[in-house]
Order: C-alpha cells, then structure tokens, then sequence
C-alpha cells in the first residue's frame, strides 16, 4: 500500500489540529470564532442516515453503495478538479476514492458525517494525484474568497454613482422577467444556460453554487466537507448566484423583447 | 429606489461593508438574507427598504428564482460501466471480509 493511500483514511491531520483549536477557542472572545467552532462540532455529529448507511455498506449492500457513488459522482468530480487538470484524471481520482472508501469502512469513525469523511478521502487522493505544486495546498486556501474574482454582484453602473441625491439606488433596476419565465426557467433551454454560467463561474464558486443548489447540501455540509467558514462559504455562494442570476435576466429578458 | 425618498437615499457611498440603506447595498446582502445569517437589527432594516423599494422586490425575487432554477439542472451521474466496476470491487472487498482466509478474490 503507498503511504499515499494510508493517509486518506483517517481524518485529515491539520482539520484535527484545527478542530483542537476551535475548541480551545471556547474562551475566545470572537463572536466569529466560536460560530466557526459551533458549525464545525455540528458536523462531527453524524446524522442517524449516515449511521445507518456506514452499517449498510459494512453489511454488503450493494444498492446503497452504488446509490451513494452516484449521489457524489458529481461532487467528487468537482472536488476533484480543484486539483487535477482534465475530465479523465477527475474520474480517476473519484474512482480512487472509491477503492479507498471500501478498504476503509471499517475505519469510519463517527466523528464526521459520511460525506465528509469520502470528500476528506477524496482530496487527499487528489492533491496526491495533482502533482507537487498542488499536494500541499490545503483545500481551504484553494477556496479562500480573496484569491477568488470578486467584485460586486451587479455592474456599478446599474446603480446610481456617488454625488448623486439617490447615490446607491437603481440606475438600472432589474428587467422584470417576461410573465412566462416561471415556465422558462424549468425548460430545457434554460437549463442548459444556468450549466454554461455555472461552467463560467471560477472553480471555488461552481463548486459551493453546486453542491448547494444543484446537490442540495445544507450550508453546514459544505463547510465542513470543503473546510470552509460559514462566512466565506457565503462570499462564494453570493458570487455564484449573483452571476448565475445576471445570466438569467439577460436571458429571460432578451426572450421576452423578441 | 422608491419615489418617496425613503430608501435609495445613500448621502455618501463610501466603500464600507453593505447597508441596508442603498439599493446597492441590498443587493450584496441578498445571500445573507436568505441564508438567515444577518444579525435581527439588519434584518428588520433590510425588510423595511423591500416593503419600500419595488426594484429591490423584484431583485430577491429573481434570486430566488435563480436558486429554484438551479436546482432543476441535471446531476452529473456515474457512467454505468464505472459504477460496475465499482460494484465489482465493493462485492469482492465485501467477500473478502466474510472469508478472511480466502487468498486472492
């Protein structure tokens, strides 16, 4: 066995340090701190699903194994791709994933929920696989918002400048989508667009947009699957959607005026 | 920006933290709104500029939109020859437990 593929067991060694911190900091001050070090201990609990899932795979179910590799095909691939350059050697690393996770059943731990302790798995497979200008980049700096294009929701100028009376008022207010875009908006079409925008945002936004609102992760699973505060957890969600969204009105505006 | 002049009516727009009192500023809390993470006081002022600003309405609304929307994109599922080769492994490794004697599954 390569010592590669041992250190993907257990918990990642600097997440423990971290958590160590975190709950030491029970005497820091901070406000922020102790909400960082609240969400994370949260995430140690693992929910009653995944306690029943671990003991289903250990049994040998193979529904719910292959279930559960579907259910994170995406977001392993994803999770992937912040390390490794290119569709095949994605699927490489989540397929690795996979062997790992099955000679590792038995050492799940119930100090993380499952998809935590596959996406832990998962990123140290990759930054084995990403080469030695990624391996020791922590998943946490790959995801921190100042390194991520920033900038503000809308175009400044749909807004009015300063000097003016209404400085900070709409200049250009939203285009009111067409009556139909209820309908629009679930059409194929659209859904097609929302994957270009979704393709076009930087990698740490498509990620936290995707697993949010495409898998349906609460904000408390992304955090601790992707090590990333509640705050700049929400920096990258507000990036993504407010761009996504940009996407849409033009779209959806366009559709009604022709 | 609403015609009677209670919000919208940024005196200085100086490059702070987004408030409540400019539609721009709406704008860049829209997210923390909607993931409940805006302190009570905010929050009551940021509803307070939506009761009175129909453009900033239609803006939460659209967002809301978006998320809906996204939701209904397709997830990315595993090719069906990948995921018999996993399954393969799954059921060899699972075998392998049972029989712990048995060399070479």
């Amino acid at each position: 066995m390569r010592a590669a593929e041992r250190d993907g067991w257990g918990p990642d060694p600097s997440f423990g340090a971290w958590r160590r911190t975190a709950r030491a900091g029970g005497r820091v001050a901070s406000r922020y701190a102790a909400t960082v070090a609240a969400a994370r201990d949260d995430l140690f609990q693992p929910t009653p699903e995944d306690v029943a899932l671990v003991a289903a795979l250990r049994d040998g179910d193979e529904q719910a194994f292959a279930r559960v590799v579907d259910e994170l095909n995406g977001p392993l691939l994803r999770l992937a791709g912040l390390y490794v350059q290119g569709r095949a050697a994605a699927e490489e690393v989540v397929q690795d994933t996979w062997l790992g996770v099955i000679r590792g059943l038995d050492r799940f731990e119930a100090r993380s929920s499952f998809r935590t302790w596959v996406f832990r798995i998962a990123a140290n497979r990759a930054r084995t696989q990403g080469g030695r200008e990624r391996r020791d980049i922590p998943l946490s700096a790959l995801l921190d918002p100042a390194d991520d294009p920033g900038g503000p929701a809308l175009d400044p100028e749909r807004f009015l400048a300063p000097g003016d009376e209404w400085a900070g008022g709409w200049a250009v207010p939203p285009h009111r989508w067409a009556p139909d875009a209820e309908a629009q908006l679930v059409a194929g079409e659209t859904r097609a667009l929302i994957q270009d925008a979704l393709d076009e945002l930087s990698p740490a936004q498509r990620i936290v947009m995707t697993l949010r609102d495409i898998d349906g992760w609460s904000s408390e699973e992304v955090c601790a699957a992707l090590e990333l505060t509640p705050g700049n957890q929400r920096v990258l969600l507000h990036r993504a959607r407010s761009r996504v969204r940009a996407v849409l009105e033009r779209h959806l505006v366009a559709a009604d005026r022709a | 920006m609403s015609s009677d002049g209670t919000v919208g009516r940024g005196s200085e727009a100086s490059p702070g933290p987004p408030d409540t009192a400019t539609c721009v500023g709406v704008v860049e809390l829209v997210t923390e709104y909607l993931e409940d993470a805006l302190e009570p006081d905010v929050r009551a002022r940021f509803e307070a500029h939506l009761d009175d600003c129909e453009e900033c309405e239609v803006y939460l609304e659209q967002m809301r939109a978006t998320i809906v929307a996204a939701g209904r994109v397709d997830v990315e599922h595993v090719a069906p020859a990948t995921l018999d080769r996993l399954v393969a492994a799954y059921r060899s490794a699972v075998r392998a437990r049972r029989n712990p004697g048995a060399n070479g599954v």
